[in-house]
């Protein structure tokens, strides 16, 4: 018998694999029952609903409600629903890792250990295992090259400040938009507040999402962008509109977009099934080819025509910080800029 | 769209009150829609009125000094007074001319203009405003784009993210209303008075400043207030256009208090005084019209006669095509173009076409279907409901039914005043706690669009009653009938097109609802217009047009079916 104890491994091995399965089994089972599962998202309307299709088709007779809205929408919505005692929301998933924070604080999420999230390295995981992230945003310029030319471009966050963009960039807002919430705090921390009051003397378009810039940068209506989602920009400049990405040396603020299963979700298991969904590989790789987003899964692959998160400097920032300034960088950048 | 008072015709023909007949069997019905009516409007503005003199602390006046401190604040009422004003003399400049034109002279193609105007009442301010950031953009809007490629300019003609732009705007989509009082008043002036100045020589220009101008003076400033009164309550509008550039008004920052974590308290306390601002301004103008009368417009005595423009009956025409192109034929034609096109920048060619924004928008944007559901059961609902219960309202304050049932009409009327977004924060505080929890489901919604739209359903239907005799009616009761048998079986069907027109009013006022929508949907309860706003946030530029179109298309068969079915133009004027 000496094998035994390597059979005794295989066996016990096989025994929670098996034990597993049947786990899954039911939750996919009990998912069925539920038949739904309501997900308020910040991810881009055609990323959410695409990745919703998918879910839908790998496991029919489960709907996905799709409710995109800006990070900080999404909260407000999540906390309306808490206090009015609405049970709605069984997936939340925002962009402003600051929100996991206060939510986790006030009871709100279900604490759940996602198999798929094993594998993600530990900048992508909540310490008490509430919350974990989908996905990694970058915050960078851009540019019309039809209106700019690449020379006069601008190359690091410094150059937006140059008089001669007035008039001719575009931002979007922290009050709406995770991604530029992350943005701002990121670079008051490099730079301080004095880089925006400098910024805003550039007249700048205010928009709300972290999208928008694309299309404003595309249709030429402001030919610069000082700060967007790197994937959006990414997708509008695969469809073919002139959209150049700079990804500044100083640093590139790096924001991780938590998702967390809401303590009262009506459809628990549907939920369960849909997070283990969005952090396996298969989708993880489909968000990173379809969508140009990167994700903390260390085995997904991505497009030769995007940089490598290894060859940038990453700006990243703290969750705990980003909820407690929330309501500071709202009010400041509402100031400074108008609105 | 002021209260129809009741004619002395009516006092005279009506016993007051119940008391003479004995009581009435059909009492309970309508105690109980006049009791409704009047819980409607105080639960919202009590909950208001309440919330802004407590924060955690207790009683206190600190919500108003926190408002009536903060720098930004005070810029948002002051933008928004400006704006409004501006709106008000644009409208009434526009909606005058339009409506003297209409009435009083010989301009060709009548018709078709009084349906252009329609057009401009039923598009949604905010689908307008929308519009015209593809069309005037300072960059990529298309008109800047041309004058730009025809002149060489470097600058932009007109730039529509600042305050005249905002301004610009809102007084296109505000016209009608005074296009509509104007229309009315100069119908019913005689030409008597502009024969005897004709007679003492003055010539046509002359009369129509010195004689027809002053007649028309009252409507005129009922026109301003009205005007300025709708500029006042818009959101979309300025949410659109304004925050771009940095321009907050009143009803874009109440919006904003409800952003995480939510101010109630703020937002109660700043929308205390556009209430009483706006019922300020109701009350002036019901002092200016009541006390000039009409004494020389009313009746149908004399002569009407059209004034000929000659020489100028092709440029006027032109001018007339020329501003109604502001409000429908630019917007509308940007709309098809950037529902139809890959990039709505670009020339629509071939290369260009696409079905895609359709496919989106219908069938794979989750949001949309459901919104689109729950917009037309609201529109149904509250089109039916409200109609009924306007019915119901305007029998008993035009047959008097009640004891005081002219303080009840005082309530009827009140949400006309009440800018839907302040109406929103009252019903979020009122319906969000128990006893009543409305909120999460469409239900607050009807209720917000019910108390909304009861104005003009009562308005509507009142006038209707007005031309109907009571005598049939008497018959009926003589036989023995009771009064709610005699309303249902002779009187409604004798008002059927005036309450088919208030069913269609309400609908279409309760489709093309932003302002108070966008405080009390939940993702669960969504409608069109707060699906429009939110894709206005992210950009969707193909998505909204195609939403935008549905509601035009929906609007416009609304309109046709009513006209179809009354056989008469109900809308704009009356013939």
């Amino acid at each position: 018998m000496k094998k035994s104890p390597n059979f005794i491994l295989c066996a016990l091995v096989l025994i929670w694999a098996s034990n597993s399965w049947a786990q899954d089994a039911g939750v996919i089972e009990a998912a069925k029952k539920e038949a739904k599962v309501v997900w308020y998202t910040s991810l881009a309307i055609g990323s959410s609903t695409a990745l919703a299709h998918f879910f839908m088709k790998k496991y029919p007779g489960i709907e996905v409600i799709v409710n995109r809205n800006g990070s900080q929408r999404v909260l407000q919505m999540v906390m309306q629903e808490a206090t009015a005692g609405i049970k709605n929301v069984d997936v939340i998933h925002t962009s402003d890792a600051g929100h996991f924070v206060l939510l986790k604080g006030k009871g709100l999420l279900l604490q759940y250990a996602p198999k798929a999230a094993e594998i993600f390295p530990a900048g992508f995981k909540d310490r008490d295992g509430f919350y974990y992230g989908m996905r990694a945003t970058l915050s960078v310029i851009a540019y019309n090259p039809k209106i700019v030319a690449d020379k006069d471009a601008p190359k690091t966050w410094k150059d937006l400040l140059n008089g001669k963009w007035s008039g001719k960039e575009v931002t979007a807002h922290p009050g709406y938009s995770g991604i530029i919430m992350t943005h701002v705090l990121a670079l008051v921390k490099q730079v301080g507040w004095e880089y925006f009051q400098d910024l805003a003397k550039n007249k700048l378009h205010i928009v709300q999402s972290a999208n928008d810039p694309a299309g404003v940068v595309a249709s030429g209506e402001r030919p610069v962008g000082v700060n967007g989602a790197e994937y959006f920009y990414y997708k509008t400049l695969k469809q073919g509109n002139p959209i150049k990405i700079v990804y500044p040396k100083e640093g590139v603020p790096l924001v991780v977009s938590p998702t967390a299963i809401s303590a009262a979700a009506p459809h628990p298991n549907a939920a369960k099934l849909f997070t283990e969904f969005i952090l396996s590989k298969e989708s993880q790789q489909v968000l990173a080819d379809k969508e140009g987003l990167y994700t903390g899964h260390p085995e997904v692959t991505y497009p030769k025509d995007k940089p490598m998160l290894k060859d940038l400097k990453l700006l990243a920032v703290d969750a705990d910080e980003l909820d407690k300034r929330n309501a500071e960088i709202k009010k400041r950048f509402t100031e400074l800029f108008g609105a | 769209m002021s209260v129809p008072g009741t004619t002395a015709v009516d006092r005279i023909r009506e016993p007051r009150g119940v008391g003479l007949r004995g009581v009435d069997p059909t009492l309970p019905v309508w105690i109980g829609a006049a009791a409704f009516v009047i819980f409607l409007i105080l639960l919202p503005l009590g909950s208001i009125f309440v919330t802004s003199l407590y924060n955690e602390t207790g009683l206190t006046l600190r919500n108003y000094l926190d408002v009536f401190i903060e720098k930004a604040y005070i810029k948002a009422i002051w933008n928004t007074l400006i704006i409004s004003f501006w709106v008000g003399i644009i409208a009434v400049l526009i909606g005058s001319l339009l409506g003297w034109l209409l009435t009083r002279t010989d301009l060709p193609f009548k018709k078709s203009i009084r349906a252009l105007v329609m057009a401009s009442f039923v598009t949604p301010p905010f689908l307008g405003a929308f519009a015209w950031t593809l069309l005037a953009g300072p960059n990529a809007g298309l008109l800047n784009h041309w004058y730009r490629s025809l002149t060489g300019a470097e600058t932009p003609l007109f730039n529509i993210f600042t305050m005249e732009g905002l301004i610009f705007v809102m007084a296109i989509y505000s016209f009608p209303y005074v296009f509509s009082m104007i229309a009315n008043v100069c119908d019913l002036i005689s030409s008597d008075l502009e024969d005897a100045a004709n007679i003492l020589g003055a010539n046509k220009w002359k009369i129509a400043l010195t004689i027809t101008l002053p007649l028309t003076a009252p409507a005129l400033l009922g026109g301003f207030i009205v005007a300025f009164l709708h500029s006042l309550s818009l959101f979309g509008a300025p949410a659109i256009l304004g925050l771009p550039a940095g321009i907050h008004t009143i009803t874009t920052q109440i919006w904003a208090f409800f952003q995480y974590p939510p101010r109630l308290d703020l937002a109660a306390a700043f929308s205390v005084p556009l209430l009483l601002a706006t019922i300020g301004l109701i009350a002036l103008q019901k002092k200016m019209l009541g006390r000039k009368g009409y004494s020389t417009v009313g009746g149908k005595g004399g002569q009407k006669r059209l004034l000929r423009l000659g020489m100028l009956r092709y440029p006027v025409l032109l001018l007339v095509l020329g501003i109604l192109s502001l409000s429908v034929f630019l917007p509308y034609w940007i709309l098809l173009k950037a529902a139809l096109s890959k990039a709505w920048a670009l020339p629509l060619t071939w290369d260009n076409f696409t079905w895609k924004n359709f496919a989106f928008a219908f069938f794979e944007y989750g949001d949309t279907q459901a919104a689109i559901l729950n917009t037309f059961k609201l529109g149904i609902l509250t089109a039916t409901v409200g109609t009924l219960v306007a019915t119901l309202l305007a029998y008993i304050t035009n047959r008097q039914l009640l004891r005081g049932s002219r303080y009840l009409t005082f309530f009827i009327m009140a949400p006309l005043v009440i800018p839907g977004i302040v109406l929103a924060v009252g019903l979020f505080i009122a319906y969000t706690h128990p006893p009543i929890v409305l909120y999460g489901t469409i239900w607050i919604l009807f209720v917000a669009y019910l108390t909304k739209e009861m104005p003009i359903g009562f308005s509507q239907t009142e006038s209707t009653f007005k031309s109907i005799h009571p005598e049939l009616e008497d018959a009926t009761r003589i036989i023995g009938a009771n009064r709610l048998r005699a309303l249902k079986d002779v009187t409604v069907p004798l008002a059927r097109s005036g309450l088919i027109a208030a069913w269609s009013f309400i609908f279409i006022g309760v489709i093309r609802e932003l302002s108070a929508s966008i405080l009390l949907f939940t993702p669960k309860s969504k409608v069109v217009s707060v699906v429009i706003f939110d894709l206005k946030e992210e950009g969707q530029i193909g998505a909204i047009a195609v939403l935008g179109i549905l509601l035009l298309a929906v609007s416009f068969l609304i309109i046709l079916a009513v006209q179809w079915i009354v056989g008469r133009d109900v809308f704009v004027a009356r013939n």
